[in-house]
């Protein structure tokens, strides 16, 4: 438990040292969200039913320009070697890197948001389940790109390959967010059936992809 | 580093494939508490993989690598350092931070006496990216010393270190087999360690079947 706890304390830090990352996927969000008014128009009405569709498929397209970096520099310097040799199992590592990677990413992109909706006229009210959605359906974000970035892990422009590989796999976290946040803009239904549909995947993505990743990472060194 | 070490490292018929190529096979040997191996060998031979297939970052192609530690369920691998040729050393953070990590991530330490090692301490607070190529390689050794380990797997421990620092090495390998660790060790440049066994890769013709078996001391 230290030893993930260490190993995720290290990312962090890293993560804010090298700064980089986090401002570029902030960056990438505020740019996607400010432009999209002008390609679809004045149109109030129009905007704040788009909103969550938007906010979460640029949340999805910023979280992904940082994840080949989950396994990437480890790989390259040599520490994934001693990683792999501590009295961590490979998909506890894996683990960790992927949740520093959603504290990291994810969080600050989900506590972005609201000001991003505001741009996009999302009604204020449905502002806090907008936030709740995103932090309960990221971690599936992170932990699944964690599976993207160890199978792409060593390959050249490995980011783009790493994209191809993984949106896909977040279409049922997009449905069940988007629908969260449309049912509470436009109704007519509950908005918590899809939450909790939401919390299904990250929690079910947390205890998976770890363990996908570790195989995938173990053939890395071959 | 009171408590000695007690452990045991056995390689049995092993054999090395990488992209198709026999690098060597039928490979064995037998260490014990306070026994160390030089691994010689042309470049190319297989020295490298050899580290990695004990350190448990290569499979084996064929054959078997056991350690006994103190705890029989311990994996081999966490019985071992390997200190290849990269550093594992994260350049934004500072030297301090990087020890202080591994002791914290691999079950340390006494992070001070480790930087006492090799002379860091004067140098503990600043970035590691600063570092020169034999600093570097100085911090990546002194994991060896921040998280005590029975297995030392060093894989030609002394490039870019300068001659002082070859024979703090040198001494570092002979306290730690004295102390009944283990060491394997690839160099091209004489280490004054005492090496009880040696394995010469390059006597290695993987078309010729036989057995390699080290000399006992």
């Amino acid at each position: 438990m230290t030893a993930a706890l260490a190993l995720i304390r290290r990312d962090i830090a890293l993560a804010f040292r090298e700064g980089g990352a986090i401002g570029v996927a902030l960056g990438f969000y505020l740019v996607v969200i400010a432009i999209a008014p002008f390609g679809l128009g004045p149109d109030l009405n129009l905007l704040s039913r788009v909103a969550p569709g938007l906010l979460w498929v640029a949340l999805l397209l910023a979280a992904l320009l940082s994840a080949d970096r989950i396994f990437h520099n480890d790989y390259e310097d040599g520490t994934l070697d001693v990683l792999t040799m501590g009295p961590l199992p490979l998909p506890v590592v894996a683990a960790s890197k992927s949740l520093a990677h959603w504290i990291t990413t994810c969080v600050p992109l989900a506590l972005l948001a609201p000001v991003l909706g505001l741009l996009l006229n999302l009604p204020i009210h449905t502002i806090p389940l907008l936030v709740l959605a995103m932090l309960a359906g990221t971690p599936a974000v992170s932990f699944i790109a964690g599976i993207g970035a160890s199978l792409t892990l060593g390959l050249r422009r490995s980011g783009l390959l790493l994209a191809l590989l993984v949106l896909p796999l977040y279409v049922p976290v997009l449905i069940f967010g988007v629908s969260t946040v449309s049912a509470a803009v436009t109704g007519p239904g509950s908005p918590w059936p899809p939450f909790l549909m939401l919390c299904a995947i990250s929690l079910a993505s947390m205890v998976l992809a770890p363990l996908a990743a570790a195989a995938a990472l173990r053939t890395a060194f071959r | 580093m009171n408590i000695p070490f007690t452990a045991t490292l056995e390689a049995e018929g092993i054999a090395c494939e990488r992209g198709g190529r026999r690098l060597f096979e039928d490979l064995s040997f037998a260490l014990g508490p306070g026994e160390a191996l030089l691994v010689q060998g042309p470049n190319g031979t297989g020295k490298t993989s050899l580290m990695r297939q004990i350190a448990g970052l290569l499979p084996l192609a064929a054959g078997t690598v056991r350690a006994t530690g103190t705890d029989a369920d311990t994996p081999a691998a966490e019985l071992c350092h390997y200190v290849g040729h990269l550093n594992a050393v994260k350049t934004s953070l500072s030297v301090r931070e990087n020890l202080t990590f591994w002791t914290g991530f691999l079950g340390g330490g006494n992070v001070d006496a480790a930087l006492g090692t090799f002379g860091l301490t004067p140098i503990a607070g600043i970035d590691a990216g600063l570092l020169s190529a034999g600093q570097k390689r100085k911090l990546a050794l002194s994991r060896l010393f921040a998280c005590p380990r029975p297995i030392w797997l060093l894989d030609e421990p002394s490039v870019s270190l300068d001659v002082a620092s070859v024979e703090r090495l040198s001494e570092a390998i002979r306290d730690h087999t004295k102390a009944g660790g283990i060491a394997i060790v690839s160099t091209h440049v004489p280490l004054g360690a005492d090496f009880t066994h040696t394995l010469d890769l390059a006597a290695q013709d993987p078309l010729e079947y036989g057995s390699a078996e080290v000399p006992a001391p």
